[in-house]
């Protein structure tokens, strides 16, 4: 029998897209008992989603430092877990909370994180065998898992989550461990931007260091007003201080997979190609024919944005009104 | 009493190298040499998280520490040249392509031990070639000490360090003791060029090399946790249909035109 924890996470109050993605991750090891951990308030709910997911048992920290998001006792807490049901590999997420546990986790384990994987499988001798990218996307390393255990991270949305089953059972218990917080938060301070958010947003409309300034993105706001969508930027941009760095979409940005971005003034450098390449389609605007985001756009325009977006602005206001 | 700050600085291919240079040769990524290697980008934050903290402080001594098979000189001194004190090469053909970065977590860990006095290691938030984001958090868990990472600002007041850190929407500000280790991010803001007088000052310093015999590490092969089997460039399948117009106008109303043909808006 081959055990697997996920290290599960909350969005919202609710299950978070990691936790169904690892399961099913599990699912395709062939994993035939799957623990998932998650932590926070109020989590019965979740806890039973989970199982419906196809988790076999969950582990629930529903109070304390862990459920308000402290990662030490989030390490802490997985690390009792995973000693005490030893599994053969502990899978987690390449969120902002699992760059943080999941290395940690794996190191006081005695192995590493083997991170970033966008698939899965097991070879002849029952391996694990993923598929990373490395060099910013330019090339991919297939990367045999021989640790014990076998940590990995997945990169989100890479897996397909499973359909709910509601027949299945599984325990549920929370689990206890000692407490130990040695980096603490203070104050969380947000910066929200108005309007619908870059991760939830259908259509992003996103602006680079082709867009010459902070002004063009007023015409990226209009743009993605009509489209109902939300803005966001390359590195490049946010850097320069054009946008705050909370529209940044790329590597170390958010990784969003709307149904349609509109890339203006981007050159497509593959650590922001990182951050969108899941979206369904992607349009690229800009003036540097050579651009390596025409090679991942399905539809491409090269011109110069200031003359190619007021009259495309133009034609959406007579399509959609 | 002085604050010794190490910061750990890799040297990598140009991350702005074009996808058509990257080379695949013997399950080893190269490029041609008329691509120069820089230092991770990251990492030269991390230099210059340590400037700021020694001009608000005063009395701080910064250690930049890489390890590596083979080092560029003029690149690897860059952060001497920015204002750093002292440099450290942990160069061993032990170190060459390596897929799981154990060693050299190890290596570097052994290397801080040996330095002896230090207080604080700064890290770039992750290397533009493997984006591992694994070995500021290695050296942590061996060293025992607290880490705060993707950090946009550190103060540090006493013994105590307060950190900016980034968040999807906005910043947490996280507190801990030292030692500690602590990853930066970009939202720092960009690293200081060096000037006129940096540079020949880092003429007159030689780094310090260790080799790993001198570190002390037990080390054993079979210690990895990743076996490569292959690298690759992955395939690009899409078929980019070129929009063209009478004009640049016209293309963007024939790009209007087109989404709404395939039902996309």
């Amino acid at each position: 029998m081959t055990k697997a924890l996920v290290i599960g996470e909350m969005l919202n109050g609710e299950l978070g897209a990691a936790t169904f993605e690892g399961i099913a991750a599990a699912r395709i090891l062939d994993c035939s008992n799957v623990a998932v951990m998650i932590a926070g308030a109020s989590i019965e709910l979740a806890a039973e989603q989970a199982i419906f997911a196809g988790a076999d048992q969950v582990f629930t920290i529903s109070q304390g430092p862990a459920a308000d998001g402290e990662f030490d006792d989030l390490i802490n807490a997985s690390y009792k877990i995973a000693k005490e049901i030893e599994p053969e590999i502990i899978i987690g997420s390449k969120t902002i909370i699992g760059r943080d546990v999941m290395p940690r986790l794996a190191f006081r384990l005695g192995t590493i994180l083997v991170p970033d994987c966008m698939s899965l499988e097991r070879d002849a001798e029952q391996r694990i065998i993923v598929t990373r990218p490395t060099y910013g996307g330019n090339v991919n390393a297939r990367i045999a898992c021989v640790g014990q255990p076998v940590v990995i991270s997945l990169r989100p949305k890479s897996i397909d989550a499973m359909g709910l089953d509601q027949s299945r059972s599984g325990a549920i218990n929370e689990i206890e461990f000692t407490s130990n917080i040695r980096t603490r938060i203070i104050e969380k301070i947000e910066e929200k931007s108005e309007g619908i958010s870059l991760q939830d947003a259908k259509t992003v409309v996103a602006g680079g260091r082709g867009l010459g300034g902070p002004e063009a993105f007023d015409s990226l706001q209009e743009l993605a007003g009509i489209l109902g969508g939300a803005v966001g930027a390359s590195r490049a941009a946010c850097d320069a201080g054009w946008v705050p760095s909370s529209f940044q979409v790329g590597l170390t940005g958010k990784t969003v997979s709307p149904d349609l971005y509109i890339a203006i003034g981007i050159s497509g450098a593959s650590q922001h190609m990182a951050g969108c390449s899941n979206a369904k389609t992607l349009v690229a605007i800009n003036k540097d024919e050579g651009a390596n985001i025409f090679k991942e756009a399905r539809f491409g325009v090269k011109g110069d944005w200031e003359k190619v977006i007021p009259a495309f602005i133009e034609q959406l206001h007579e399509l959609i009104n | 009493m002085t604050l010794h700050i190490v910061v750990t600085a890799k040297q990598v291919v140009d991350p702005e190298t074009p996808t058509s240079a990257f080379l695949i040769e013997n399950n080893k990524v190269t490029t041609s040499t008329s691509f120069a290697p820089v230092i991770n980008g990251y990492d030269e934050q991390a230099v210059e998280a340590a400037l700021r903290i020694k001009e608000a402080l005063g009395d701080v001594v910064i250690t930049v520490l890489s390890c590596g098979s083979s080092f560029a000189l003029d690149v690897i001194k860059k952060p001497l040249a920015m204002g750093a004190d002292n440099l450290i090469l942990l160069q061993d053909n032990a170190f060459d392509n390596l897929i799981d970065p154990t060693l050299v977590i190890r290596a570097l860990t052994s290397a801080i031990q040996k330095i002896g006095d230090v207080d604080l290691v700064i890290s770039g938030r992750q290397a533009s070639d493997w984006d591992n984001a694994l070995v500021p958090m290695g050296i942590a868990e061996l060293l025992d000490w607290p880490v705060a990472t993707i950090a946009r600002k550190i103060d540090v007041i006493g013994n105590t360090v307060k950190v900016e850190r980034v968040l999807p929407d906005g910043y947490e500000i996280v507190e801990t003791t030292l030692p500690a280790v602590i990853t930066v991010s970009n939202e720092l803001g960009s690293p200081r060029y060096p000037n006129m007088r940096g540079i020949m000052g880092a003429r007159k310093i030689q780094p310090t090399i260790w080799e790993i015999n001198d570190l002390g590490i037990e080390y054993q092969s079979t210690e990895i946790a990743m076996e490569l089997i292959s690298l690759e460039k992955p395939i690009k399948s899409i078929e980019t249909e070129l929009i063209q117009g009478e004009d640049e106008a016209d293309a963007g109303r024939k790009l209007a035109l087109r989404l709404r043909e395939e039902r996309i808006i």
